[in-house]
């Protein structure tokens, strides 16, 4: 009997070790919920070019994450990408409405991400409105197509 | 002389298929059917054998083989000034492949091997015939509880073992070359997501789990039952589990990642 004890209590701290392993593997390693409170507000963004912007990248204000990209598809009128994001619902109504968004890159190599820049206007963005200053994103061989013709031009 | 050829040619074919239909009424019979209390106790006895005491050596190879991600990816990738990387390199590796399939052909070499020559004795000493005559359904009390076990451990196994090797490969990456600690962890889970990477992998080991425990324990249960055929199963259990989980793992990784 006693030895059938010790026996059903190693199974199941095996059982429970292998369902913390996968808690840790939700939290910490695939960042389900990254940060975000349990509320939060939505907003739109229209990007002319977003690069390698993806479902689930990160949306930061000065560095800090407040936030991720929750869709990405082509806005069939003006043919530019519509970014929808999820914010920390703390910040609704804090956001003035000339806020800007840009698409960033993490080092040289990293991920892209959006970095969300605060304006001075009186109105602030509310669940749903839309972002109207935007910076696309930096596509590396526009980037050398400009260098290399500035070099030709002088 | 031809005739002959292709007559044997016929034998071996049929006796291939006709192995693998008794396997599949096998694996029905033995798996279908709610166990009782006692079926409870067999499974868990099962558990401890077959999950917990596969633990450590499952355990000790994540550690070492996230550490030997960590120093070969941070090699390759510092080259490329990429090193902020390693964190994303490591995870991918460990979740997608590396965990379910070394997981379950240690699983197979550990577990598997023990099974088929646990069953196999029980057969040639005449257990299994015994408790058939005294009205025990062999399928039910030998082999249902440890076909259960090993599909319920290898999953908890793989999850075990990605986990070491994630921190493993931060122990190296981190702690003695120096990756920034923030950048390991947020590319980590800038790209690692859990439905793709976490759910598949872990689909993986079930689907690896349910083949390599059959395996073992029908090489076990369809033996000849003398001492050179129970070392002939055990080798058997495990070449073929080790064969079947890589190449289902290319047929699987074709279906997940391959986008075809």
């Amino acid at each position: 009997m006693k030895r059938s004890k010790t026996m059903e209590l190693g199974v199941g701290l095996f059982m429970l070790a292998g369902i913390l392993g996968l808690v840790f593997l939700g939290l910490s390693v695939s960042g389900l919920n990254n940060g975000l409170s349990s509320t939060s507000f939505s907003l739109k963004a229209d990007f002319a070019d977003i690069g390698g912007l993806k479902k689930g990248s990160r949306v930061t204000m000065a560095g800090v994450q407040i936030g991720k990209v929750t869709s990405v598809e082509l806005d069939q009128e003006w043919f530019d990408a519509r970014v929808t994001m999820e914010l920390n619902g703390e910040l609704e109504g804090q956001l003035s409405e000339d806020t800007t968004a840009a698409i960033l890159t993490s080092g040289l190599l990293g991920e892209q991400y959006i970095g969300l820049t605060v304006g001075g206007a009186p109105d602030t963005l509310e669940d749903g409105d839309v972002i109207h200053d935007t910076q696309k994103a930096l596509v590396l061989e526009e980037l050398i197509q400009q260098f290399v013709s500035n070099m030709v031009n002088n | 002389m031809i005739k002959q050829r292709i007559t044997s040619l016929g034998r071996s074919t049929l006796d291939t298929f006709e192995s693998l239909g008794r396997a599949t009424i096998f694996l029905f019979q033995a798996s279908v059917g709610i166990p009782g209390k006692e079926g409870f106790h067999l499974w868990l006895r099962q558990m401890h054998f077959i999950g917990v005491m596969s633990l450590a050596i499952v355990l000790v190879s994540g550690l070492f083989i996230g550490m030997v991600l960590g120093l070969q990816g941070y090699t390759i990738l510092v080259d490329f000034g990429a090193e902020d990387a390693l964190g994303q390199m490591v995870s991918l590796s460990l979740l997608r492949e590396l965990a379910p399939v070394v997981a379950a052909l240690l699983f197979a070499g550990r577990a598997g091997s023990a099974l088929t020559a646990e069953i196999g004795l029980m057969k040639a000493t005449e257990q299994l015939s015994s408790m058939e005559m005294i009205g025990v359904d062999p399928l039910r009390r030998v082999v249902a509880p440890r076909l259960w076990a090993g599909f319920v451990s290898l999953p908890l196994l793989t999850i075990g073992f990605s986990v070491v090797g994630i921190w493993g490969g931060y122990l190296v990456g981190v702690d003695w070359l120096g990756v920034n600690e923030g950048s390991y962890w947020s590319n980590m889970q800038a790209s690692v997501s859990f439905i793709d990477d976490v759910g598949n992998g872990l689909i993986k080991a079930l689907v690896f789990a349910l083949v390599v425990t059959w395996i073992a324990v029908f090489q076990g249960y369809d033996l000849v039952p003398t001492s050179e055929g129970i070392s002939r199963a055990t080798t058997r259990t495990v070449v073929y589990s080790s064969l079947a989980v890589l190449g289902l793992d290319f047929v699987l990784t074709t279906l997940m990642f391959g986008e075809l």
